[in-house]
């Protein structure tokens, strides 16, 4: 099958390649799809704790070149949001901007699912991180 | 298609060592017509463009003796006779007309019809059609191999087993199945074998009367013939087959195949069969030895790669090999100068991957990761090389962008991982 121009650029020169510590209280990690079906995205983010601003976003991907573009793409448009903007991006902008014919629509939504679950992944360890801290105080 | 969307070029162009990209190496979906197959084809559609048919005029008896020759060099590369040799327009019209054909001729003494789960589509598919009209369709399983258990074939004959159908060799692994045995089988117990040997003609030695075959589907375009043109073997002894034809008419092929016969593609599966019948040894141990170039390159190169399917009974071009970690499609974009395929069906809406590598046991994961290569007639040592070094580069790349990769060197195991379902 043939790719729009946009998917091609994407897969061949993949934007915020790579991983962050997970482990850090300002990182959320999404993990979703899975190998069976395919696709599988890792996306991380990296938040400003005072401003609630994503400040690094880096994938991986395992899946077709439309899937590397979407996930690809998702970095890119996350930098720079707030943790609710970016929450507010949607596939259909996904499939927009990179010309996906019907059959690569579940590449985007799981682009989608992985912003989402990065965000959720940050949000619930701050919930964590701020009782760890008032527990270790309450200690003392 | 849409003007944002880049078509895909098509014109050569040079590449390192001489080579010309892309490279062609699909050879299992279709291959380039002979130059000598094709100079053997021309004159059948100007001067010499008789009905075969026409019996009272020279054109027609000129079509007639091209034909009749072509019958000779296809009988001769597989053992039969002339009037053993049935025109069709393809294997999947012979596939067709030999399975329907003996279902309706012999259903007085059965409804019973075995095949294989690896099987074409053109044969798995007429069998879901007969099963709509009252036939039971035993698709056997295969082993890890890809090779079908005799003992389950055995197992799973009945008296009302009319026929056996299991191709001699697969499209998308090259597994090479044990035809004589299965034949010997059959013949026991009085039923009819037929073999769709679309990727084994012209590919390796078969001897219909050796290999206990009583009906074989043909395809020219897949041994440098054109496309268009096939032929089903029908046994005439030993024991004599008989089908119902499905294509009704002037009476044509002995009142198997009615149509008017297509002279030039018959004139070129000939000479496709001609050329065959000629350098098959030398041109299967050329096959298997750049095949074997290509497995020892990468596998030398790249770690975790499972090649799919037996390598001991196996088409001398054919290579399947799964590279964990890494989905087939992006793999084929990355090389996009290199014409292969993939067992990943991400183009297609059900997402499914290869049901021949599921038969095997391959997990999804993996054949979402599979190319099948297709190495043929024209292809050299240096796109051999080629080809090897551009898939590693691109394995390697995709690697590094792989999350399942990144676990696996970090130790986790992908099986126990709970994958979010979308």
């Amino acid at each position: 099958m043939a790719y729009s121009d946009k998917v091609l650029d994407h897969y061949s020169n993949p934007r915020n390649v790579g991983s962050l510590d997970k482990a850090s209280p300002n990182v959320g990690t999404g993990l979703v799809g899975a190998p069976e079906c395919g696709d599988v995205m890792k996306l991380q983010i990296k938040v400003n704790p005072e401003t609630n601003i994503i400040e690094d976003a880096k994938f991986k991907t395992f899946g077709c070149g439309s899937a590397i573009a979407s996930s690809s793409l998702a970095t890119e448009w996350v930098k720079g949001k707030t943790v609710d903007e970016a929450l507010a991006i949607k596939n259909t902008e996904i499939v927009k901007e990179l010309s996906l014919p019907p059959v690569k629509i579940h590449c985007s939504v799981l682009a989608e699912d992985a912003i989402r679950a990065a965000i959720h992944d940050w949000k619930k360890k701050q919930g964590v991180a701020a009782e760890v801290p008032e527990g270790s105080r309450a200690s003392h | 298609m849409s003007t944002d969307v880049k078509a895909t070029n098509f014109e050569l162009r040079e590449g390192p060592n001489g080579i010309k990209l892309p490279i062609y190496m699909d050879n299992h979906a279709t291959t380039p017509v002979d130059p000598r197959v094709l100079e053997e084809m021309l004159p059948y559609f100007t001067d010499k463009f008789g009905n075969a048919a026409s019996r009272n005029h020279a054109f027609g008896w000129t079509a007639e003796e091209a034909v009749e020759s072509a019958r000779e060099r296809i009988a001769k590369l597989v053992g039969a006779t002339t009037k053993e040799i049935i025109f069709t327009s393809g294997a999947t019209e012979s596939d067709n007309l030999a399975i329907k054909g003996v279902a309706e001729m012999y259903r007085e003494k059965g409804n019973h019809i075995i095949t294989a789960v690896t099987e074409h589509k053109a044969v798995l598919d007429t069998c879901k059609r007969l099963e709509k009209y009252g036939y039971r369709v035993t698709y056997l399983p295969v082993q890890k191999d890809g090779l079908v258990d005799l003992d389950d074939l055995k197992r799973s004959m009945d008296d009302k087993t009319i026929l056996v159908t299991i191709m001699a060799a697969n499209n998308e692994i090259g597994v090479l199945q044990p035809w004589t045995d299965i034949g010997k089988l059959c013949h026991e117990r009085g039923v009819i074998f037929h073999t769709d040997a679309t990727q084994a003609v012209g590919k390796v030695p078969i001897d219909v009367i050796k290999q206990n075959i009583d009906l074989m589907s043909i395809s020219a375009h897949k041994m440098y013939g054109p496309k268009g043109v096939g032929a089903l073997y029908v046994r005439r002894k030993n024991p004599r087959v008989q089908i119902s034809p499905i294509i009704d008419g002037g009476g044509h092929e002995r009142g198997m195949r009615s149509g008017t016969l297509n002279v030039p593609g018959i004139a070129g599966l000939g000479k496709a069969c001609a050329i065959a019948s000629e350098e098959m040894p030398k041109e299967s141990c050329q096959l298997a030895g750049l095949r074997n170039r290509l497995r020892g390159r990468i596998t030398g190169r790249l770690d975790e790669v499972y090649i799919n399917g037996s390598m001991d009974h196996r088409l001398p071009g054919n290579l399947n090999i799964s590279f964990a970690y890494v989905e087939g499609e992006s793999l084929l974009m990355g090389i996009n100068d290199i014409a292969v395929s993939s067992g990943s069906a991400c183009t297609s809406a059900t997402l499914e991957p290869s049901y021949v590598l599921k038969a095997l046991g391959t997990g999804d994961d993996l054949a979402h990761s599979s190319i099948r290569f297709g190495i043929g007639r024209f292809n050299t040592e240096a796109e051999v090389d080629y080809v090897a070094d551009r898939v590693c580069e691109t394995v390697e790349r995709l690697r590094e962008l792989s999350p399942l990769y990144e676990m696996a060197k970090e130790g986790v195991d992908l099986k126990n991982v709970k994958w979010a379902a979308e």
